[in-house]
């Protein structure tokens, strides 16, 4: 179903984060518009890719500075929200999926506690209906035997489930925003590809945005509308696909990933003083 | 240089007991790079731990260089064939200086305090000599894989076992790294056992690939294959297919 609504979900302008007083920016001049679509950010580790996600959802340490422009979402602004009315928006509407089902679920509660208290506290819903609308989230989430899995703990289940456990939980609410950091990264090649259908098709039905942060650029590519390539701190291009791309930094990234059908006898490496020439003149 | 035959690793015992590789076979020539992949959980590198020594539970028979080796190791035994681990972070000593960690194996052979080829061995992998004085928590990711790498080649072992040497780095960084094993590779007649997840990593550095499912093989894929995208067994399509989206 094409949405008619234009508007973006979320609008970034001028987005800086420095931890400390005279550091070096992690994050500088980020800008971009999320509308009811998928928008990828790649770069290395330390690029500031999750640290963007993170200033968005308000999750950075106090001493973290963050400022922007602008931050909408929804047309209000995020960055003067109380830490209340953030908790309110948290997992309702924006929800954030992190790398390792392993550490990001509770260890000592049951997946159907879990499931069912995300329905609890964002739908209002108690009791049996909790639990029963857990159930069916974990059944869409096409995990086979819902009502096993519900009183089982996370360390008995496999990544790959847990990770559509999150899914689950994440997107119980509807979401109008889906931030999903690295949410393969930890899980099998086999897994992965399921795992990133099911996410596109729940975030389709939903017509909400999801932004995908990952440092593989070619599954990225795979999966979203619009990449936007970070390299320290900065976003240095934004594409559509990768045959456009035009930043020393961005063929790199590209260059240096074995390519099966194209053997190459050496890898190419980054030259990272050309690019440093090229973000910085 | 390698000769595996009938390779069977169970745990635990009885009804507890649990299968991991069952009844593997292969061999690999001298300067051949060898390919394992699979899922999780299917034995890869439990094989790669008893072809080092590191696994205590396993029956059949492992040769090196037409010599059979057993469970417990002799010295000789152990320069034959050294190891490089998947994390980087884990597989190096906290509190021991990089020198530290480089000298180790030549002391622990009995061949002297092997400081005087800390320099060489860090310069070999591309690091400054000046390096031996850091502790691991100074390097980055991709610089303590080198050191991993220098610590594995320092006894000039034949053999080369890489229990997914890049996973743990950026893609940028694993090209660096994969160059590197290659360049030592040529320089010294090295033979790889390879084990990794990533059929593109693998794919660039081996010459034939053995695909593992539930502690067996049920492919073998050559370079030509792996090119041309062709698989032998329906498990080895749906990795194939998982891996390229």
């Amino acid at each position: 179903m094409p949405d008619l609504d234009e508007t973006p979900v979320l609008s970034v302008r001028d987005l800086n984060v420095r931890f400390g007083r005279n550091s070096i920016p992690a994050v500088s001049n980020v800008s971009f518009d999320v509308g009811r679509e998928r928008i990828g950010i790649v770069g290395e580790s330390g690029s500031g890719k999750s640290t963007t996600g993170r200033a968005i959802m308000r999750l950075l340490p106090q001493r973290a500075g963050v400022t922007a422009e602008r931050m909408d979402f929804l047309d209000s602004p995020l960055l003067e929200k109380t830490e209340r009315q953030m908790g309110g928006l948290r997992g309702k509407d924006i929800a954030l999926i992190m790398q390792d089902p392993r550490y990001s679920l509770n260890p000592v509660l049951t997946i159907g506690k879990q499931v069912a208290e995300a329905a609890k506290l964002h739908l209002g819903a108690r009791g049996k209906d909790a639990v029963a609308r857990a159930r069916d989230m974990l059944a869409r989430v096409r995990i086979n035997d819902p009502d096993r899995v519900l009183s089982l703990y996370p360390h008995q289940i496999s990544g790959g489930m847990g990770q559509r456990v999150m899914i689950a939980m994440m997107l119980l609410a509807r979401p109008k925003l889906v931030i999903a950091d690295e949410p393969t990264s930890a899980l099998d090649v086999s897994v992965r590809k399921d795992v990133l259908m099911l996410l596109d098709e729940l975030v389709r039905e939903n017509n909400s945005g999801l932004i995908l942060i990952s440092h593989d650029i070619r599954m990225v590519a795979a999966f979203c509308e619009r990449i936007l390539v970070m390299y320290s701190g900065r976003v240095v291009e934004t594409l559509s696909r990768l045959e456009d791309a035009a930043h020393p930094y961005t063929r790199g990234l590209i260059a240096a990933m074995p390519d099966p059908k194209h053997p190459v006898r050496r890898l190419k490496v980054l030259d990272r003083k050309s690019i440093e020439v090229e973000t910085n003149p | 240089m390698i000769k595996v035959e009938n390779l069977d690793v169970v745990y635990g015992s009885k009804d507890k007991s649990n299968h991991v590789v069952r009844g593997v076979s292969f061999a690999v020539s001298r300067g051949e790079t060898l390919g394992i992949v699979g899922e999780s959980g299917c034995g890869k590198s439990t094989v790669l731990r008893s072809l080092a020594g590191l696994e205590g539970a396993w029956t059949g028979s492992i040769s090196f260089n037409g010599k059979p080796v057993g469970k417990v190791r002799t010295r000789d035994e152990l320069k034959l064939a050294q190891m490089v681990f998947q994390d980087p972070y884990g597989s190096l000593h906290p509190r021991h200086r990089i020198g530290t960690a480089l000298a180790e194996p030549i002391r622990s052979m009995g061949a002297g305090d092997g400081w005087t080829r800390v320099a060489e061995a860090l310069q070999q992998v591309g690091l400054p000599a000046h390096f031996a004085s850091r502790f691991p928590h100074e390097l980055s990711g991709g610089q303590r894989q080198r050191v991993a790498i220098a610590r594995a080649l320092i006894l000039s072992p034949p053999i080369l076992l890489l229990d997914e040497p890049t996973s743990a780095l950026d893609v940028s960084i694993q090209a660096e790294v994969l160059n590197l094993l290659a360049d030592q590779r040529e320089e010294r007649n090295l033979t790889f056992i390879l084990v990794s997840h990533d059929l593109s990593v693998i794919s660039h550095m081996c010459d034939r690939v053995l695909v593992m499912q539930n502690g067996v093989f049920v492919d073998e894929l050559t370079r030509q294959d792996l090119q041309a995208g062709v698989t032998h067994a329906s498990y080895s399509r749906e990795l194939f297919d998982a891996s390229f989206l």
